[in-house]
């Protein structure tokens, strides 16, 4: 098991992001944030905070699941482990931000984006990931990356953020498995 | 809103009725319909997920709501759907079920959804074809996805389905909406009591699905969190049992002033459709405390679990 960020590391981290989110979307003014279930949705509440702050009112945050849209969906056994996606706000003519905590295929942001497409019409779509470890089966960017990471293709990548004691504070480990 | 289903392999191929399902099948059936249930209310109300899957709806028995809830349900997982109905298939012609079976059995359908006078009969095509089955009601042997969506309903207003005080009134016999509902709300624990004419009430109802049998309402409803009131089925010669429809709506039909010995907060059901002025008075089926029409829209998501969780099923048994 390696550490990969500490918590300080990631929050600095996620602030820088939180920052050039804000540049990117002209003050993000109609920017609204998108978690994907599960590992997306901390990571995101931590970036709302951190851009709410920069422009001074708080963002629009939902959460998608993307179980649905699997593109193994139909082969895979069900584990249904589907929570109900909840976007509590009007997605047309936004800027969305889908965020997730770690990128590799690409798979699971296709998803999200045929998700997200089925509440509306976004004026745009972003993407930021905390950790981006390569490895990429579709042609998928982030738009804004915290950190690349060069690990093992078949190692588990953890991230876990204190949401008790410090909502902010957050845990990247490294398992390799089998 | 943050009900996440266990991830869990789901461990039935078919649904012929609630028999060897168990607490844990059934909430997980109902924790994935909360998922489908949000899935109604966006903008595209679709998913791509059954995509490529064909759903065949054989009903040898006139239905609107569970039809057309079972097809709106297979339609917004993206599956293709099939309808047959008996008017106008060769079974008119006097093509045998096993036949029909054989049939529609080459066309290799992913999901068969069955309806039939006959009980049993889901089970007979269950064992003829490949297709994982659903049973949409056979004879007056099982109804599970109406069970399912009460259950749903119910959870969603009372909060829970453990330990609540249940009465189903009227039309026991002709009834697998009640046999399937008592089978469901005892896994949880309900205490169920079923009231209706002598008649209308099987012999042995009560020790073969462990509810009480009541003949009079009043003992039944009081006290109750949920009142559930079952059609009359004219069809099924109900009538023929009973000296006349206003005696039965005399004695056993549901008003406002007998719902007031349930508990305040008790929810209306009904299953539909309704005889307005039989089973149920307008009043009450209008009223604040009925639910018929959430069980309407709890159909479409419950069914949609249904269809997911089983259509998966069985890629490597098979």
């Amino acid at each position: 098991m390696r550490e990969l960020m500490d918590a300080e590391a990631a929050m600095r981290t996620l602030k820088r992001v939180a920052t050039e989110v804000v540049e990117a979307t002209d003050g993000g003014e109609t920017l609204a944030i998108v978690g994907i279930r599960r590992g997306g949705v901390d990571v995101a509440a931590v970036l709302a905070n951190q851009v709410g702050a920069e422009r001074g009112e708080p963002v629009p945050t939902g959460a998608i699941d993307i179980a649905l849209y699997r593109d193994d969906a139909a082969t895979a056994l069900p584990d249904p482990k589907i929570g109900p996606s909840s976007i509590p706000f009007d997605v047309d003519g936004r800027d969305v931000l889908i965020v997730d905590d770690v990128l590799q295929t690409g798979r699971t942001i296709r998803a999200a984006i045929e998700c997200l497409l089925d509440y509306g019409r976004p004026r745009r779509i972003w993407l930021a990931v905390l950790l981006d470890r390569g490895g990429r089966e579709l042609p998928i960017a982030a738009d804004f990356v915290g950190k690349k990471v060069d690990v093992p293709k078949k190692a588990r990548i953890d991230v876990r953020l204190a949401t008790d004691e410090s909502p902010l504070g957050a845990f990247v480990e490294e398992k390799v498995s089998g | 809103m943050s009900t996440v289903a266990p991830e869990r392999a789901f461990p039935h191929r078919h649904l012929l009725s609630l028999d060897g399902y168990s607490r844990e099948d059934v909430t997980q059936i109902l924790d994935t319909a909360e998922a489908f249930f949000e899935v109604s209310r966006r903008a595209v109300r679709k998913v791509p997920t059954l995509r490529g899957k064909t759903v065949l709806h054989l009903f040898y028995e006139d239905s609107t709501r569970t039809r057309t809830s079972f097809e709106l349900a297979a339609k917004r997982l993206s599956a293709d759907t099939l309808n047959l109905s008996v008017k106008t298939s060769s079974v008119k012609k006097g093509e045998s079920l096993n036949d029909t079976c054989r049939t529609l059995g080459a066309m290799h359908p992913d999901i068969v959804v069955i309806r039939h006078g006959a009980s049993g009969a889901p089970h007979y095509v269950a064992e003829k074809m490949d297709a994982r089955v659903v049973n949409a009601g056979d004879g007056m042997h099982a109804h599970p996805t109406q069970a399912l969506l009460d259950a749903f309903t119910i959870r969603r207003k009372k909060g829970t389905l453990e330990g609540l005080k249940v009465a189903i009134l009227g039309d026991i016999a002709h009834s697998r909406v009640a046999r399937s509902g008592c089978r469901l709300l005892r896994l949880f624990g309900c205490d169920v009591t079923v009231v209706g004419p002598r008649t209308l009430v099987p012999k042995h109802f009560a020790e073969a699905f462990d509810v009480k049998v009541e003949d009079r309402l009043e003992p039944a409803l009081e006290g109750a969190d949920v009142v559930m009131a079952l059609r009359i089925q004219r069809e099924r010669l109900a009538e023929a049992l009973l000296p006349s429809l206003r005696e039965y709506s005399r004695i056993f039909g549901l008003d406002g002033k007998r719902l007031k010995l349930a508990k305040e907060d008790a929810i209306v059901m009904h299953p539909g459709p309704m005889n307005r002025g039989v089973e149920i008075q307008p009043d009450v089926a209008d009223g604040a405390q009925s639910v018929i029409l959430d069980q309407v829209e709890a159909g479409v998501a419950t069914r949609m679990a249904v269809l997911y969780v089983l259509h998966g099923q069985g890629s490597e048994a098979s």
